[in-house]
């Protein structure tokens, strides 16, 4: 009377096999690691392993185990001190080419990472680790933009020998002023056909004695260079966090202006929020010899071919305004120690173009004097400008060079690192941060688990007590349900956080329902003496929509929770919603399955223990 | 086991006045508790900074606000948190250029002044102003839209007066739920909003298996009265009611005190929510449904429209 077709219990079989195997991986614990890369992106040459091994070997480091993975190196260890100090050995053996990034491991058996099994991955909130949500500064940024189509004005007229007034910023334009009219057309038809002054708005305007054009830049190419700067701050944001050494990252553009940068597993907060932010980038300049720095600095007088800059210890040097090469045509620096002073140093290593151009000053200028100019723009556009130092041009050098006056070895390091990963486009402030240590993130494991496991066998030992039979078939479903969450919340990739460890819970408490309604529906039908077959039939049939109904409006529920809600609301949203679907299979279908199998069969049920 | 024993008859309805007296009565104090004192509202919607950590031995709450006035932080807040040991130190949102990086190095530098041993950082949250106020807006934006849409789905599957039903018991329960956290000045942050939606999509399950069971029993009991049926429904899905509130209040309780303090407020709003979504769903939905005029004409009649729909070629 009540029996199913093979093909559902086969259907549920294969569905609770799948998901038991896929929710396996996370009885296996995590290893300490050791994630090595290459600090540039390229691959692993064959002999790194050999290396590393050696390094260990001698340091007296045991690991467990190590493997490849396409680009990258993984190293397990036992515990948590041997990774920390094979972290530091190898640091020391593999120098800046590599970066060496600290990593929990799954020890998921091998055959089943093959088939694709993996755990749930810990939030920020369960592992430790640090979230930080960046605005882009686009005011700064955009007065940035401004001040580079000044100067790329200013160099098209140079180039095409255009004396002029002056070409300043106005506003939110910019004004160029000429002295006679046909500079001013030589100029406008150079602003039309110039490759780096497209999208500019330009109209002619009188101004006494002089000729003048306002220029504005036109919102659209505005909007394109902010999108520019936004993916540009991203790329560089990325290989900062390369840089440091962070096993598993996430650096993704939020809305229009924002970066969500989340680092998990990484201690030292401080350290990271410094790298992340900082806009430090280097300079070069030539010293103006032909005027005095001193007198300029006492009479404001300076020569308009130079600036006033200051030096770290304060006194004035007067520098170049044409700049000889700066930190974008940079592409390689590393820290270490002056041979012969044994001061702190970053060796720098040039582009073509840029090597050309340093090649031909330096050509050039042999006994005159070139500078190092240290930029940090800090949020709300403020910039520090620090010449940090000033040598002689003893020979020709192009491509490599160093460069010394940084006051510590940790300030070198910290400079190269900059240089190497590149100046964020526009400067970035931290407008969020959410940071979790690493004992926190331990105890919100265990109280997690803990209050899932009270919770579950509270209700499950009450479903027993009060449906006996059923109430066992319930437990067994809801059992089931757990297992195919947590394999879909595997399978999905998600992040399991607190919020959704609260998602697990509310999920079994309301998992249940599914089955009070059929069970005291099918009480209600004994009790209006119809007979335990019946019953069975009837309950499942009218609590079936009742049921989905309800569902359906949690869903909808979870859904805006989906929608508007960030990181870990999200994630609650995921595991309520998951739970839901995944609560409709076991407590409908599943239970269904379990009762035919018991009552289903016999001709003749007298009673129900329900 | 029962708890419900045999079929119950008791006379929900006629005890509708009384209930609709309690319930106002609560919206009231809520609504004057939520103006008077407000919610106690989290780093998430004020900005700010909180910095939890760990000391090796219980410090003297005194000696840390010390510490923090000669680093200059006189407007910081220190408590302690779950243990002795454990404090929480807030700092309301500033507008200097300071930037937060620099201000938790501080706050973590002041807090190990004079402490033999590691201070441990367990978590540092800062939330800037502006960020405050879109995460505000977003969790009403949450809110409102899921009102919405479980009006029009309630509409889709029922009819208007259960929608009206549905979204005012929603309003009741969200209302009375805020209220009591504003009573107790529990903190409001972003998992608070989460639970508050949680409680309306808990609150709804109850009174969406109402209604379904008052739209199977207009036809079957076609002599009845709409009191009578509404009464009749409430009972018959009582048991049901009062077993699942029970389970998730099983579960709920297990997340409140083993869980741990970050949970602590989402808990809390779910048990709140879910003892006042059952009563609600018992007496607010189906009062409003009979005074809006319900009859089982309005079911009918919405079977009818689909069963024409359907027999179109």
């Amino acid at each position: 009377m009540n029996q199913y077709p093979a093909w559902k219990y086969l259907l549920i079989v294969t569905i609770l096999v799948i998901g038991t195997f896929y929710a396996l991986p996370n009885l296996f614990g995590e290893d300490p690691a050791l994630q090595i890369t290459s600090a540039r992106g390229f691959d692993i040459p064959l002999d790194l392993e050999a290396n590393i091994n050696d390094a260990l070997i001698v340091e007296n480091i045991k690991f467990k185990d190590w493997e490849q993975q396409g680009n990258r190196l993984l190293y397990r260890f036992n515990s948590t001190e041997e990774q920390l100090l094979a972290a530091d050995v190898l640091n020391e053996a593999l120098g800046e080419q590599y970066v060496v990034a600290l990593n929990l491991a799954h020890s998921t058996p091998g055959w089943l990472r093959a088939m694709g099994g993996k755990p749930m991955t810990l939030g920020l909130d369960l592992q430790g680790g640090v979230h930080f949500l960046m605005q882009v500064d686009m005011d700064t940024a955009r007065s940035q933009m401004l001040d580079r189509v000044v100067d790329d004005i200013r160099t098209a007229l140079r180039s095409e020998n255009i004396r002029y007034v002056s070409v300043r910023r106005e506003g939110s334009g910019i004004l160029t002023m000429l002295r006679t009219a046909e500079d001013r057309d030589r100029t406008l038809n150079i602003m039309r056909k110039d490759q780096s002054l497209q999208g500019l708005d330009v109209t002619e305007l009188e101004a006494g004695e002089h000729f003048g054009l306002s220029v504005k830049v036109r919102e659209q190419q505005l909007l394109e260079l902010q999108q520019t700067a936004l993916k540009q701050n991203i790329t560089t944001l990325r290989n900062r966090v390369n840089e440091i050494g962070v096993a598993e990252p996430v650096i993704q553009q939020q809305g229009a202006e924002r970066v969500v940068v989340q680092l998990p597993g990484v201690q030292d907060t401080v350290q990271a929020k410094k790298i992340i932010g900082a806009t430090a980038t280097l300079e070069y300049r030539a010293v103006d010899e032909a005027n005095d720095a001193f007198t300029a600095a006492q009479t404001g007088r300076v020569p308009p071919e130079s600036r006033l800059y200051n030096r770290r210890t304060g006194e004035p040097v007067l520098l170049k305004k044409r700049l000889i090469v700066s930190g974008d045509q940079l592409i390689g620096a590393s820290s270490g120690f002056d041979q012969q002073t044994g001061q702190p140093q970053v060796s720098v290593t040039l582009n073509g173009v840029g090597a050309k151009r340093m090649l031909e000053f330096t050509r050039d200028n042999v006994g005159n004097r070139m500078a190092v100019v240290y930029i940090e723009q800090k949020p709300g556009g403020r910039k520090t400008e620090e010449v940090i130092s000033v040598a002689v041009v003893r020979e020709p050098f192009g491509k490599r060079f160093q460069t010394t006056g940084l006051d510590s070895m940790n300030e070198a390091s910290q400079l190269a690192l900059l240089l190497r990963a590149g100046a964020l486009a526009a400067p970035m402030e931290i407008v969020e941060e959410r940071t979790v240590g690493p004992s926190l993130g331990a105890d919100n494991v265990a109280q997690g688990f803990k209050s899932v496991m009270i919770g579950f066998v509270l209700v499950l030992f009450f479903m027993a007590i009060y449906y006996r039979v059923f109430g066992l078939i319930a437990d067994l479903a809801l059992f089931a349900n757990m297992v195919l969450l947590i394999s879909l919340l595997s399978m999905l990739g998600a992040t399991l956080t607190m919020p959704g460890i609260a998602g697990i819970v509310l999920t079994v408490g309301m998992a249940v329902d599914a089955n009070v309604l059929i069970f005291e529906r099918i009480r209600e039908e004994l009790r209006n003496g119809n007979t335990p077959q019946a019953s069975i039939r009837a309950g499942y049939d009218k609590a079936f929509s009742t049921i989905a109904d309800a569902n359906i409006t949690t869903l909808i529920a979870a859904f805006v929770l989906f929608l508007f809600g960030t990181g870990p609301i999200k994630g609650f949203a995921v595991t309520l919603s998951l739970g839901i679907v995944t609560s409709m299979f076991t407590a409908i279908m599943g239970t269904r399955a379990v009762v035919n199998l018991v009552y289903g069969g016999k001709k003749r049920v007298s009673k129900l223990a329900i | 086991m029962r708890i419900l024993n045999r079929k119950t008859s008791i006379d929900f309805m006629s005890r509708r006045k009384m209930a609709f007296i309690i319930s106002a009565v609560l919206m009231v104090l809520s609504i004057v508790s939520l103006t008077t004192r407000g919610l106690n509202f989290g780093l998430d919607f004020t900005g700010g900074m909180l910095i939890e950590v760990s000391y090796p031995s219980a410090p003297l709450i005194s000696d840390v606000r010390d510490n923090l006035d000669d680093a200059g932080l006189d407007d910081a807040i220190v408590q302690t948190f779950g243990t002795a040991s454990d404090i929480v130190v807030r700092i309301p949102p500033r507008n200097e250029e300071e930037s937060d990086a620099e201000l938790s190095t501080i706050v973590l530098e002041a807090l190990q002044a004079g402490v033999e041993g590691d201070v441990v950082m367990r978590r540092v949250e800062f939330v800037g102003p502006q960020v405050g106020d879109e995460l505000a807006e977003q969790g009403i934006l949450a809110v409102v839209y899921a009102m919405i849409g479980i009006f029009l789905f309630v509409m889709f599957r029922f009819q208007w007066r259960f929608s009206v039903g549905a979204v005012a018991a929603l309003i009741h329960d969200v209302v009375i739920t805020m209220g009591i956290l504003s009573a107790v000045q529990m903190e409001f942050d972003l998992t608070v909003v989460a639970a508050l939606l949680a409680v309306i999509g808990y609150s709804l399950n109850d009174t969406i298996v109402l209604f379904d069971r008052i739209r199977e029993n207009f036809p079957r009991l076609r002599k009845r009265s709409p009191i009578e049926v509404v009464n009749t429904s409430v009972n018959e899905t009582l048991s049901r009611t009062v077993m699942t509130s029970m389970t998730t209040l099983l579960v709920l309780f297990a997340l409140f005190i083993v869980g741990g303090e970050i949970i602590h407020s989402f808990a809390f709003t779910l048990i709140v929510g879910v003892l006042v979504g059952t009563y609600s769903s018992i007496f607010v939905a189906s009062t409003v449904l009979l005074q809006l005029g319900v009859s089982k004409f309005d079911l009918l009649q919405v079977e009818k429209e689909g069963a024409v729909a359907d027999n179109r070629p």
